[in-house]
């Protein structure tokens, strides 16, 4: 009777029905529960949470057990087998809620166990899976080549034409593009950072007047505009000498009106002429063909078409930590290959992203460091990776059969057996996986 | 089984005159392969010590039968040397970088030995000395005296393929040789050539070897008249212009008819090792195919690399058309008593299983788990039939072998093909079955890719104990629920699966205690909760209490279902459209379960069962869910027809002038173009303005038109049903049928190939309007117009081009990357190296964490851990 009159008791104080009779069929009652703790009611067969949720309603307001201070729980975790990742995590959650010491071991006990499951495991063939995990997905890829990502004005490859050229190591991306934040002083200011990007921009002679082709008297004639003149602070004079110092060719200013004349007067040449005024820069840095100005959570930040590293980190204003390019040569030639890794790493997880698809980091990690590993940045392929191969057979089965078998025989290469595909064609088991183990029997 | 022979390495050289001497056979002197007897002919290309490939002989050398014989070298005497096609590069190389006198490498004896040491230094550190050869080649070439005799050197030309001119003058191959051999050893070194087995003279053939009658088989058509293989073609050639060869000179030909010969004898050659080299016309056959030359027979995907040693042909396989059974388990695969008939394993017979396979045999070949093939402790085979079965399970023996049909229980491989990723080969357990094609669970198609409009798939049996385990423990599809790419579910309720249980679990649905047991008839769960309530006396059930019963104890959840739209304020539990989902001790309190819940690539509740409780109990619950879904469906029936589709007639002109109003702003935006009043986006030019606003107003016109339709499709739509819980299908897809089919595109833009300003002739030249450009008002229910319908064709064929393209860049793209990575392995200290010792990361991942096993990418689910322990719930 006793015990029905428990369940039904603590019932009204709103505890599940059937926990309520798992606790007393452990022998609880009213009294003993106020004194009990969690763990004793976990021993009878409760879950955690739900024993939590009991106590709160019954046991006494949990005797404010002492708190750990952030000192100690600094000190706890300091020295903890545990990746930075895991650390951080910990020290932020921890810090919010107030727990015991007890609770805090636990929790230190639970979480380095955890890691421990979760890590890899000895003669994982970790290269397949990651090669599997980014070439599965590229079938799910669109082939659209231009979209219009963040800033609706400027056009980038994307998708999976993207995913390839960033494997491949291009040394220019098709769309080469940067993003380039400014100093405080001048981010929040339009004007400033308008002139600022007037100039960067690359000024040619088109964009500071109209071109027109005088075919009668056989020469070019460019109508200067005085305000485009003015807004990137350019002389027409200056424009005039600019022509005749890339091309040699004899200028004449009239005015706003340029007028040039090419060495011989024929019609190809005056054609070629037009399209050489077109390549000179008249101010600006080389590369940077277009930019555009979007203002994001406050500040000005400059998108640009082409890409120039270098120079635009040492332009003054300009926040040398925040540009960002998605040229990964240009950045391993200016920053080294520690940045051009994790350049790679995070073009080719914006690229899978902005496709929906959810990749590990790990695996692009994997392939960004197999470009990268030997100090500078190698194709995935046959001039990068795949061609610097120790094994003949397994370069002969990938591509150029013939030649490499021939530069084999030449070279007296020797071939060690040591990979996968080399295996195969021998048709041994492979040195990877289980087949890198065998079993053991233990006597007795 | 005794361990095989292991081959550790392979060296790879070229062949001297001698070695190819000695490893031949015969010579081959005729260019007849066979006497009017159809015997071989002695000392001719098909002589029968070179192998045998006609049944029944024995092979002259070794005494083998076909099969085993592996065939043998013979070799041709060329009358006169010849250059290998192949080297004719690196032969001018070193025609050019050696005295033409006294044959030493053109470089002082200083430089040469800083050569040497660099290229000895790279060698030991196993890097390629590309590098500095080259640099060699450049420095030697540009040295005009000889810095040992003094001798001038010349210039030499190289014609292609195969022909070097030295001053005007043809250097012949003889001449070449000769210089050759004059190279000391140690020059060569500087060549980066190894001296002991790669002489540059031996890259001029004096010597030819014949291939084995086993790599060049002729085949005997059906009239009995004997078809040589190409290369047999190509010998017979190469002999016959020998032998005229030898005949003219001896014969004292004039110089320049030897020259001839000598030509075509290097023409043959080359063609016979190579037949695509560029500037010489491919040999060809009689019918004029051209003939297969060495070469070709290694080169490209279906080469020997690629084709015959990467890629095995497997015994014990089977392959037919698979189809759905939601009854088997997700593990499982429902085999044809046919194939399981064929399908064996070998037993090995003991004093433990001797009564076992005893029965196995007397069952015989016809009578299902029966056996096929007995092999006895001596070594033969003998095949059972019912003739002799019983009489062999009488004689059968420990030590004697049964190969045993398939039966229900065993462990196979199941692959689809293209094998993308791992999942793409699962291990199942056999389920005979009749019938003709392979049976598996439909949620396992995600991993697989794939559906059942006539796909097929491969089944491999694993012969040995070993294969079997590691199938078990590592391929089984339970172990592959998780996908390594993410660290979530990729195997999980699809199409009627969600609806299923969507129907099931969103809002109040009540059931009787007889529904309530039938829908859980298939499932492991055979008790009900407490009812629900009472109605009219009777007690009933809801659809979530039905669904909790599958749910293991303990589980604790909350997420947002599919459907849940953000609204500002979250109503949480209260949510009217039941889109917040909160799972307690196992127990669904509120929220419909979707595809967020039990889907492939999503589902919550599976992930967290999973993780949670192991693997096992995840396929149970995925087992049980899949099955309690199939019956709701049914009980509830679940179609879809073109009324379906229907829309009241106020609706259907509200659309009508939703589409009317948009295209009189289209009509205005033109006008304002053309009338120059048009403000231009930054950056972009007049006209990509006008399309982008185009673009933007008939697309806010179909998403209106498509919300019009949505709002009178209800809730008990189907298709509203399935869009909604992500079973299949979305809101567009419907708007589509419904409403407004909308803008065609090409590349991102409205339609704007065709005729010359215009797209058809139906239209004015300039027009811009909607209806020129590719916007289809009418919506498929109601049909398109001709001019709809080509628009709609013209997008449509792009999506297919797009895709064609796609798959083999992405093909390209796997194999590359593949092959790239394929020898990175984790060692025991975690670092991760390639085979040669190479360390490409210190800690795999930066932090050692396997993503499979991790929770969608992190390596520990903290907040999960100070949720179990202290109770509290964190979130943002």
């Amino acid at each position: 009777m006793a015990k029905k009159d428990t369940v039904e008791a603590l019932m009204k104080r709103g505890v599940g029905s059937k926990t309520a009779e798992t606790l007393c069929n452990a022998g609880f009652t009213l009294s003993k529960l106020r004194n009990a703790s969690v763990e004793d009611l976990v021993e009878a067969g409760i879950s955690s949470t739900n024993a939590n949720r009991v106590m709160k309603k019954i046991g006494k307001p949990i005797e404010k057990a002492k708190e750990v201070s952030p000192e100690l729980i600094d000190s706890k975790l300091r020295g903890l087998p545990l990746p930075p990742s895991i650390i951080d995590e910990l020290q932020r959650d921890l810090k919010r809620i107030k727990l015991t010491e007890t609770q805090l071991d636990k929790i230190l006990q639970m979480t380095v166990a955890a890691y421990e499951k979760a890590k890899v495991e000895p003669c994982e063939a970790v290269g397949i899976v990651a090669a599997q995990s980014i070439g599965e997905p590229g079938t799910q890829m669109t082939m659209r080549t231009f979209h219009y990502a963040g800033v609706a004005e400027i056009s980038i490859t994307l998708g999976l034409p993207r995913l390839i050229e960033i494997l491949d190591a291009r040394r220019v991306p098709s769309t080469p593009m940067m993003t380039i934040r400014l100093e405080d002083e001048i981010k929040s200011d339009r004007d400033k950072v308008r002139k600022l990007a007037w100039e960067i921009e690359a000024a040619s002679p088109l964009d500071v007047g109209d071109l027109a082709i005088d075919l009668a008297e056989m020469r070019i004639m460019i109508d200067l505009s005085e305000k485009a003149l003015s807004q990137r602070k350019i002389a027409p004079e200056e424009v005039a000498q600019r022509i005749r110092d890339e091309m040699g060719v004899d200028v004449s200013l009239d005015g706003l009106k340029l007028i040039i004349r090419p060495e011989q007067s024929s019609y190809r040449e005056l054609l070629q002429l037009v399209e050489k005024i077109r390549g000179v820069t008249l101010k600006g840095i080389e590369g940077i063909r277009r930019i555009v100005i979007r203002k994001e959570d406050g500040e000005y930040v400059l998108y640009t078409e082409g890409s120039a590293l270098k120079k635009i980190l040492q332009c003054k204003g300009v926040d040398p930590i925040r540009v960002k390019t998605n040229n990964i040569n240009e950045i391993a030639d200016v920053l080294g290959i520690e940045a051009a890794r994790n350049s790679i790493i995070s073009e080719a997880m914006e690229t899978l992203r902005e496709q929906g698809l959810e990749v590990d980091m790990r695996h692009i990690m994997l392939v960004a460091d197999m470009m990268t590993c030997d100090g500078e940045v190698k194709q995935i392929g046959r001039h990068g990776v795949a061609g610097e191969k120790a094994s003949v057979l397994s370069r002969a089965a990938f591509e150029v059969t013939v030649n490499h078998l021939l530069e084999a025989a030449i070279r007296g290469y020797v071939d060690e057996l040591s990979g996968v595909t080399e295996n195969v064609i021998v048709g041994q088991p492979i040195q990877l996986g289980t087949g890198d183990v065998e079993p053991v029997y233990r006597g007795g | 089984m005794a361990s095989p022979k292991r081959i550790k390495k392979i060296k790879f050289g070229l062949l001297s005159p001698q070695e190819i001497r000695k490893m031949s056979v015969t010579k081959i002197i005729t260019a007849d392969t066979y006497d009017d007897d159809g015997y071989p002919i002695e000392m001719g290309l098909m002589d029968p010590r070179l192998g045998v490939i006609d049944p029944g002989l024995r092979c002259r050398t070794c005494g083998g039968r076909p099969g085993e014989c592996p065939g043998h070298f013979g070799h041709i005497e060329l009358v006169a040397p010849v250059v290998h096609v192949g080297f004719a590069k690196l032969v001018r190389k070193i025609l050019r970088a050696t005295c033409r006198k006294c044959g030493r490498l053109l470089l002082e004896e200083s430089i040469k030995k800083s050569y040497l040491d660099q290229i000895k230094l790279l060698n030991k550190l196993g890097q390629t000395s590309d590098e500095i050869v080259k640099s060699v080649f450049r420095d030697a070439i540009k040295v005009s005296f000889c810095p040992y005799c003094e001798e001038t050197q010349r210039d030499i030309k190289f014609e292609q393929p195969t022909s070097y001119v030295e001053d005007g003058h043809k250097l012949m191959p003889a001449d070449i040789r000769d210089r050759f051999e004059r190279i000391p050893d140690e020059d060569i070194e500087v060549f980066g050539m190894d001296s002991k087995n790669a002489r540059p003279e031996w890259m001029i053939l004096r010597v030819l070897p014949v291939p084995p009658v086993t790599t060049r088989p002729s085949i005997t058509l059906e009239s009995g008249q004997r078809s040589e293989d190409d290369l047999t073609h190509k010998l017979v050639d190469v002999i016959r212009i020998n032998q005229r060869f030898q005949e003219n000179r001896e014969a004292g030909a004039p110089q320049l008819i030897i020259e001839d010969l000598w030509e075509l004898l290097q023409y043959h050659v080359t063609t016979f090792l190579d037949n695509e080299v560029s500037g010489v016309p491919p040999a060809r056959h009689r019918s004029g195919r051209p003939l297969k030359s060495l070469s070709q027979r290694l080169k490209g995907k279906e080469g020997r690399f690629r084709g015959s040693l990467s890629g095995k042909r497997v015994n014990f396989s089977a392959r037919t058309v698979i189809s759905p059974d939601p009854n088997l388990s997700i593990s499982e695969v429902g085999v044809p008593i046919e194939v399981a008939k064929e399908l064996t394993i070998t037993m090995n017979v003991t004093p433990r299983n001797l009564e076992e396979c005893k029965e196995y045999v007397r069952r015989g070949p016809n009578n299902h788990p029966g056996a096929n093939y007995v092999k006895r402790a001596d070594g033969r085979r003998v095949k059972i039939i019912d003739e002799n079965r019983e009489e062999l399970a009488e004689l059968l023996e420990p030590g004697w072998k049964v190969d045993r049909q398939l039966k229900d229980g065993d462990i196979v491989l199941f692959n689809r093909q293209p094998s993308l990723h791992r999942m793409s080969i699962m291990a199942h357990e056999v389920k005979v079955m009749p019938y003709k094609t392979f049976r598996i669970n439909p949620a396992v198609c995600p991993p697989y890719n794939a559906d059942f409009d006539g796909d097929e798939m491969n089944l491999h049996v694993p012969q040995t104990e070993e294969a079997r385990a590691e199938a078990k423990i590592l391929m089984k599809v339970e172990e592959n629920i998780l996908s390594p790419r993410f660290g979530g579910p990729i195997i999980g309720g699809i199409h009627d699966h969600i609806s299923g249980m969507f129907l099931l679990t969103r809002g109040k649905v009540t059931l009787n205690k007889n529904t309530a047991l039938e829908l859980l008839k298939k499932s492991d769960v055979k008790d009900l909760p407490k009812p629900a309530g009472y109605e009219n006396g009777k007690p009933y059930w809801t659809g979530k209490q039905i669904f909790s019963q599958l749910l293991p104890k303990g589980l604790d959840l909350t997420y947002r279902a599919k459907m849940c739209e953000n609204c500002e304020i979250c109503k949480r539990e209260e949510c009217e459209k039941d889109a917040y989902v909160v799972i307690r001790d196992g127990k669904l309190l509120c929220g419909a379960v979707d595809e967020v819940a039990i889907g492939a690539f999503a589902g919550q509740i599976l992930d967290r069962i999973i993780k949670e409780y192991g693997v096992v109990e995840a396929r149970k619950f995925l087992d049980n869910a899949t099955r309690l879904a199939i019956r709701m469906i049914m009980r509830i029936g679940f179609s879809f027809g073109i009324d379906d589709e229907d829309i009241p007639r106020e609706a259907q002109e509200q659309i009508h002038d939703i589409i009317m109003n948009a295209e009189d702003r289209v009509k205005r935006l033109i006008e304002a173009y053309e009338a120059g009043e048009l403000d231009s986006l930054p950056g972009r030019t007049l006209d990509e303005t006008l399309e982008m606003k185009i673009m933007q107003e008939l697309g806010k016109a179909r998403n209106q038109a498509g919300d019009i339709a949505g709002h009178h499709l209800g809730m008990d739509n189907s298709a509203v049903v399935m869009a909604i819980s992500g079973a299949r299908g979305s809101m567009l897809n419907l708007t589509q049928m419904a409403a407004c089919v909308g803008q065609q595109s090409v590349r991102g833009e409205r339609i704007q190939r065709g005729y010359s300003e215009r797209t058809l002739p139906h239209f004015d030249e300039g027009d811009l309007g909607a209806d020129a450009h590719g916007f289809v008002k009418s919506s498929y229910k109601k049909g398109l117009s001709p001019i709809e319908f080509f628009f709609h064709a013209m997008g449509g064929r792009e999506g297919l081009v797009d895709t064609a393209v796609r798959t083999s860049q992405s093909g390209y793209l796997q194999r590359r990357l593949i092959n790239a990575l394929q020898d990175l392995e984790v060692k025991y200290d975690g670092t991760v190296r390639e085979t040669r010792g190479l360390i490409v990361q210190f800690v795999y991942g930066d932090d050692g964490v396997d993503p499979s096993k991790s929770d969608y990418g992190r390596a520990v689910n903290v907040r999960r851990i100070i949720q179990n322990v202290t109770g509290e719930v964190m979130e943002g």
